[in-house]
C-alpha cells in the first residue's frame, strides 16, 4: 500500500515476482493501477487519504475474530500493559485525545497517555488483557467504529474485497507463514502519515510479523542513500544514530539535562551516555574533555521550534534566511508549492548550488513557467541572489557509501576524476571548512571557539594514483571516524603503563563496534549505529562483495547495526527461545552453548538466557526480560500503543485530507488537529471540505523512467525518448464529464496554480463511491520543469503546504484540484 | 575478464591448422576471433547505482581514463546484473555534453552567468558564510536560554550524498557554525 514497486523500485520488485512464482500472495491497494497492480494476485482500488479506515478495519477484524497471533501478542508486545486512569480516547473525545490544545494546535499535555505505573516506575500488566485500561482493551473499543461498512463508505472499497486483504493476512500469518507490508511515500506525505504507517505496523505486531523472516514493514525509500542520510542525519531535528538534536524548548541546557530528558534508564538506550559523548570526543577532540564533555555540548546549536526544510521556506520568504547552500537538491520544482519555493530562493542575499546540471533551483532569475493568467515575466534586475553554481562530481567520480532501503552500506569504488572543476561533495565541505578555520583563527570570540576546537584534517596522506585532484580528502578517514576509533589505548591491552593517548584520528585504533564504546571520553563515534562497518585497517565491510549464502548474504555489505539483516530478530523464536516453527527458523536459543545463535546476528544479548527475569529497580538492558525482544523500548515490547513520543496521538484515527471533497465519517474532527496548516500564508490556501470548485481528488507519483524533479533524468535523451512528457491519469468518466481528450492538453487547477498536462484517459483512474456520490481521481508524476532536454509543468506548483505533525512532510498524495481540457496561456 | 576461446598463434604454421580442421579447433577467420566487445579489456570498477533506495551494484567500464559503459553487477544479490531503465541510463547521467564543468556566478540584479574560477568561488564563498554567521549567530534568546545557534544560513541536500558527506556538512555546518536547519531529501 501507499507504493507502486513495480515502477518505482522495480529491480525490488523483480524478487515479489520471484516469490509470487513460488506461491506467495501479491496484495496492491492503491488509488492508482499501475503495473504493480497488473501484477498482483489481488488489487484494491481505494480513495487517497483514507488508509487508516482500510487499516483500522483489519485491526478492528483482527481482534474480534481473534484472529491476532496470540502468544506473541501478549508476551511481546504492549498489549496487557495497563494506561493511565485520565487517558481520554477519540471515542471519549469525539475524534480528539485527552492532552489537546486548541489554541496552539497542539497536544500540548501528553502525560495521560503513560502507562500506569508501580512506585518504581515499572508499567502494570494484566497478562489476561480483560482489564478495562489494557492497551488490548483500549485497542478494541478505539477501533470498534472502523467497521467494513466504514471502509465501503469511506475509502469506496467493497467490504468482500477488503475481507479477502484482511483473510490473506491472517492466512498468511502465524507460526509457519509470515507477511510483509511495503509502503512508500504513498504514505509518508499525507497530514496523518506516521500514523498510518503505525497502524500497518500494529498489524504486523499483531499478526506476530515482526523480527520474522519474511515478515515486516518495509519503507521503500526513494533515493540511494537517503536512508544514510537519516541515519548519518542531514536533518534539523536529529544528531547521528537517531539522538535527538538538542533543543532550548526543552529543558537540555546541560549534557546532564539533556541525558536526562533524551536518554532512557532501561533498555538499550541506557547507553545514550556513551554515544553522545563519543560523537562529541570525535567532534571536537581535545575540547570534549572539559568538564565531561559539558564544555562541547553547550556549543551544540540548538532548535526553537520547527527547522525542517518546508518550514525554512517559510522564514526564507519572511527574508529571515539569507544564505542557502543547496547539495544536489532542486526546491524550485521538487518541493512542494513550489512556486512558493521560487520567490522564497528570490529573498536570499546568496546561494550556493551544487549539481550536475542547470537545475531549476539555479535558473529561477530569469526562467519561470508558465502558471496561468497571473504568469509575470521574469525580471532579473529586480531578483537579489547572488548564486554560486558549482559543478559536482557524480557518484562514478568519487568514492564512498550509500545506505539503501533495508540498512545496507554498500562503497562505491572510484571509477574516473570528475571533469573540469567539478568535485566531490566532500571536496567542497572539507575545504570550505579549512578555509573557515583560517578565517576565524584569530577570534577570541565564545562563538567561533566550536569551529577551532573542530577536528578537521582529512587530508591523505599522498594523492590519489593516477587522479589529477590533488587535494581530494581521505573518504575512508571519515569513515573511519563514523565507525569510531579509540581516544585511550583500551584497558585489555594496556600493560600498566599510562595510557597511550591519540590526538590523531589516523593513528588511532579502530573500535570493533558499539559495544565498547564509552562515556568517560576514551572513545570517539561519529555514528554509534555504523560502528562496526570498518572494524579494522583495510576491513571496509562495506565494500565486502561476497556474495556466497544465498540466504541472508551477512558478507554484502554491512547493514547496520552490527551488521544485522533483521531487527528485533529475538522475536522470531518463542519466548523460550524456540523457533516458532521449524519453517520459519531464525534466530533461537541454543541450550548446550547457553547463547543465542542463527542465521543472522541475533539482535539480543548474546548470554541473556530466554528465562531471565530482571530484578526490581533493574536498569539498562538488564531491566528487560529474556522474552523482551524490543531493545530500544524502555520496556523491551512491540508498541501497539504509544505512550511516549508522538505529537498526533497515541493511536492511528482517521481525519480527512487537509483538502478533501467529504466529511470525516468518523468523528466530527475533520482532519489531523495536529497537523500545520500555515492558514494565515496567501500562497497557501486550502480547498474547503467539499469545495465545488475542486471537487476531484488528485495524487502524483513517479516513473519508472525519471527521478522525482527530474535533474537526474531530463537531460538524458535515452529517458526523453522512453517518457517526453507531462501527462495526467484520469478516468473516461471524469474525460466525458469534462470534454477532455485523449493525448490533448488539459489544465489542472488547485487555489495555489495551475499546470497543463497531456490527458492520458484510462482505466487505470477508476471513479469510486464514497459518501454516498462519486469521487474522481486523478494522479500525475512530478518530474518536469522548465530546464533540461525535455521541459513541463512543475506539479509541484499545485501542491498545498500542510505538514505531518512528527516529521514535518508534506500532503502530496491526497489532496483536491479540478481539472479542464485547453493549454495555458 | 577471463578469455572463454584460446586465440590462434600468429606463429602457427598453416599446416598445423589445416590439420586440426574437422577434429578439434572451430574455423574461424582472423576477424571473428578479433572481435571482442568494447568491454573486454577495460578495467571494472565496482559502484551503486544513484537512483532509488535499492542499492543496486554497478560495473563501471573503464578504459584510457573514460567511462565507456556502465552495466548491473551480476554478482550482486540485489540486482543480479539486472538494472530498469534509469540504472541503464546511469552512463548517460554522468558521461553526458549538459554537464557543468566550471563555477558559474551570477552577481545580484545580474541578467547573466559569469564563469568563475573554483578558487575565487570557494574563497567568496567562505566569506559570505562568514559574514553571515557573524550577523546573525545567537548565544542566548532573551528569556536567557543558551542557543548557540544561527539562522540566517540553511541547507538542503539530495539524498544522493554519500554517508560520508553527510557526516562532514553535520560537523561543520551544525557541529562548527552552529546552522540549525541542516535538511535533505530524506523528509521529504
Amino acid at each position: 500500500m501507499g507504493s507502486n514497486m513495480a515502477e518505482a523500485h522495480p529491480v525490488a520488485f523483480a524478487n515479489v515476482v520471484k516469490a509470487k512464482e513460488r506461491g506467495a500472495k501479491i496484495i496492491h491497494v492503491d488509488p492508482h493501477y499501475s503495473r504493480t497492480s497488473a501484477l498482483a494476485n489481488l488489487y484494491v482500488s481505494t480513495r487517497a487519504g483514507s488508509d487508516i479506515v482500510f487499516l483500522g478495519a483489519i485491526i478492528r477484524h483482527l481482534l474480534e475474530t481473534n484472529s491476532y497471533f496470540h502468544d506473541y501478542v501478549v508476551h511481546y508486545t504492549n498489549a496487557a500493559t495497563l494506561i493511565r486512569e485520565d487517558f481520554r480516547d477519540t471515542e471519549d473525545l469525539d475524534g480528539l485525545f485527552s492532552g489537546y490544545d486548541p489554541e496552539s494546535g497542539t497536544y500540548t499535555d501528553q502525560s495521560s497517555w503513560d502507562y500506569e505505573r508501580d512506585t518504581n516506575g515499572k508499567p502494570l500488566t494484566d497478562p489476561t488483557l480483560q482489564h478495562p485500561r489494557c492497551v488490548f482493551q483500549i485497542m478494541r473499543r478505539h477501533f470498534a467504529r472502523y467497521t467494513p461498512e466504514m471502509v465501503e463508505d469511506v475509502c469506496g472499497v467493497p467490504r468482500e474485497q477488503w475481507l479477502r486483504v484482511a483473510q490473506t493476512l491472517i492466512e498468511n500469518s502465524g507460526r509457519e507463514r509470515t507477511s510483509a507490508i511495503c509502503y512508500a511515500v504513498g504514505w509518508t506525505q499525507q497530514s496523518k502519515g506516521v500514523q498510518i504507517i503505525r497502524a500497518a505496523a500494529m498489524i504486523q505486531l499483531l499478526l506476530g510479523n515482526i523480527g520474522r523472516p519474511g515478515g515486516g514493514i518495509m519503507a521503500l525509500r526513494g533515493h540511494a542513500s537517503i536512508q544514510g542520510s537519516t541515519d548519518v542525519p542531514t536533518l534539523y531535528d536529529l544528531l547521528a544514530g537517531y539522538m535527538p538534536q538538542p533543543s532550548a524548548l526543552s529543558a537540555q541546557q546541560t549534557l546532564a539535562e539533556y541525558i536526562d530528558t533524551a536518554g532512557q534508564k532501561t533498555g538499550w538506550w541506557a547507553n545514550f551516555p556513551a554515544y553522545i559523548r563519543s560523537l562529541l570526543q570525535a567532534w571536537y577532540g581535545e575540547a570534549a574533555n572539559e568538564e565531561d564533555g559539558n564544555t562541547c555540548y553547550r556549543w551544540l546549536p540548538k532548535t526553537i521550534g520547527d527547522h525542517s526544510h518546508l518550514a525554512t521556506s517559510y522564514t526564507m520568504l519572511d527574508g529571515k534566511v539569507r544564505g542557502y547552500l543547496l547539495f544536489g537538491q532542486n526546491p524550485a520544482a521538487g518541493s512542494t508549492n513550489a512556486r512558493m519555493q521560487r520567490k522564497a530562493l528570490e529573498q536570499l542575499d546568496w546561494m550556493v548550488v551544487r549539481d550536475l546540471y542547470e537545475v531549476e533551483s539555479a535558473a529561477f532569475w530569469y526562467k519561470q513557467p508558465g502558471f496561468g493568467p497571473d504568469t509575470e515575466p521574469v525580471d532579473s534586475s529586480k531578483i537579489k541572489t547572488e548564486i554560486f553554481l558549482m559543478p559536482a562530481a557524480a557518484s562514478t567520480e568519487k568514492e564512498g557509501s550509500f545506505t539503501n532501503t533495508q540498512r545496507l552500506l554498500q562503497w562505491r569504488d572510484k571509477a574516473v576524476d570528475p571533469s573540469g572543476d567539478a568535485r566531490s561533495d566532500l571536496w567542497f565541505v572539507y575545504h570550505l571548512g579549512k578555509r573557515l578555520r583560517e578565517l576565524y583563527a584569530g577570534s577570541a570570540e565564545p562563538k567561533d571557539r566550536p569551529l577551532q576546537a573542530l577536528m578537521w584534517d582529512y587530508d591523505r596522506e599522498e594523492p590519489e594514483p593516477g587522479s589529477r585532484i590533488l587535494d581530494e580528502p581521505d573518504t575512508l578517514l571519515v569513515l573511519k571516524e563514523i565507525n569510531g576509533y579509540y581516544v585511550r589505548q583500551p584497558a585489555q591491552t594496556n600493560t600498566g603503563a599510562e595510557a597511550q593517548r591519540f590526538s590523531m584520528l589516523r593513528a588511532a585504533p579502530h573500535v570493533p563496534g558499539f559495544a565498547v564504546l564509552k562515556s568517560d571520553g576514551s572513545t570517539a563515534c561519529g555514528s554509534w549505529i555504523y560502528s562496526g562497518v570498518y572494524p579494522e585497517p583495510g576491513n571496509n565491510r562495506a565494500a565486502s562483495r561476497i556474495s556466497s549464502d544465498g540466504y541472508t548474504f551477512q558478507k554484502w555489505g554491512f547493514s547496520w547495526p552490527a551488521n544485522r539483516r533483521i531487527l528485533y530478530n529475538r522475536a522470531s523464536a518463542d519466548p523460550q527461545g524456540r523457533p516458532w516453527s521449524e519453517r520459519k527458523k531464525y534466530v533461537w536459543w541454543d541450550e548446550e552453548q547457553q547463547k543465542w545463535t542463527g542465521v543472522d546476528v541475533p539482535d539480543f544479548p548474546l548470554s541473556k538466557p530466554p528465562d531471565y527475569a530482571p530484578p526490581p529497580g533493574a536498569v539498562g538492558m538488564d531491566a528487560h526480560s529474556g522474552s523482551d525482544p524490543f531493545m530500544m523500548k524502555p520496556d523491551g515490547k512491540g508498541w501497539l500503543f504509544v505512550p511516549k513520543g508522538l505529537n498526533d496521538g497515541p493511536l492511528p484515527a482517521h481525519y480527512e485530507a487537509a483538502e478533501s471533497p467529504v466529511r470525516n465519517a468518523l468523528y466530527h474532527q475533520q482532519s489531523n488537529p495536529a497537523a500545520k496548516y500555515y492558514r494565515d500564508r496567501p500562497d497557501n490556501r486550502l480547498a474547503a471540505v467539499g469545495d465545488p470548485n475542486y471537487p476531484v481528488v488528485i495524487t502524483t507519483y513517479r516513473l519508472t523512467e525519471h527521478h522525482v524533479s527530474g535533474p537526474m533524468t531530463r537531460w538524458m535523451p535515452w529517458l526523453n525518448a522512453l517518457q517526453p512528457t507531462l501527462f495526467a491519469e484520469l478516468s473516461p468518466e471524469l474525460a466525458s464529464e469534462q470534454n477532455i481528450k485523449h493525448g490533448e492538453w488539459l489544465i489542472v487547477s488547485t487555489p495555489r496554480g495551475e499546470i497543463e498536462a497531456r490527458a492520458m484517459v484510462t482505466r487505470r483512474m477508476r471513479p469510486l463511491f464514497v459518501s454516498g456520490r462519486v469521487v474522481h481521481q486523478i494522479g500525475l508524476p512530478f518530474h518536469w520543469g522548465f530546464q533540461g532536454k525535455s521541459t513541463g509543468s512543475i506539479t509541484n506548483d499545485l501542491a498545498h503546504m500542510v505538514l505531518e505533525p512528527n516529521v514535518s512532510i508534506e500532503e502530496a498524495k491526497a489532496f483536491t484540484c479540478n481539472v479542464r481540457s485547453g493549454r495555458l496561456p | 575478464m577471463q578469455e572463454r576461446t584460446s586465440l590462434p598463434e600468429p606463429l602457427q604454421s598453416v599446416v598445423s591448422q589445416v590439420m586440426q580442421v574437422g577434429s578439434r579447433v572451430q574455423p574461424f577467420s582472423i576477424e571473428s576471433h578479433e572481435k571482442a566487445p568494447r568491454i573486454r579489456d577495460a578495467q571494472v570498477v565496482h559502484s551503486v547505482c544513484p537512483y532509488c533506495a535499492v542499492g543496486c551494484g554497478l560495473n563501471v567500464y573503464v578504459k584510457d581514463g573514460k567511462v565507456i559503459d556502465i552495466e548491473g553487477n551480476p554478482d550482486s544479490p540485489i540486482n543480479q546484473g539486472t538494472l530498469c531503465p534509469k540504472g541503464s541510463a546511469t552512463f548517460q547521467y554522468t558521461v553526458n555534453p549538459s554537464r557543468l564543468t566550471q563555477v558559474l556566478y551570477r552577481a545580484p540584479y545580474s541578467d547573466h552567468w559569469e564563469v568563475k574560477s573554483l578558487e575565487w568561488a570557494m574563497e567568496q564563498i567562505a566569506q559570505r558564510v562568514k559574514k553571515t554567521r557573524d550577523e546573525t549567530f545567537v548565544e542566548r534568546l532573551p528569556n536567557g536560554r543558551e542557543v548557540n545557534h544561527m539562522l540566517g544560513i540553511a541547507t538542503l541536500g539530495g539524498a544522493t550524498l554519500d554517508v560520508e558527506e553527510n557526516y562532514l556538512m553535520k560537523k561543520l555546518f551544525g557541529g562548527g557554525l552552529g546552522i540549525v536547519s541542516i535538511e535533505n531529501q530524506a523528509r521529504i
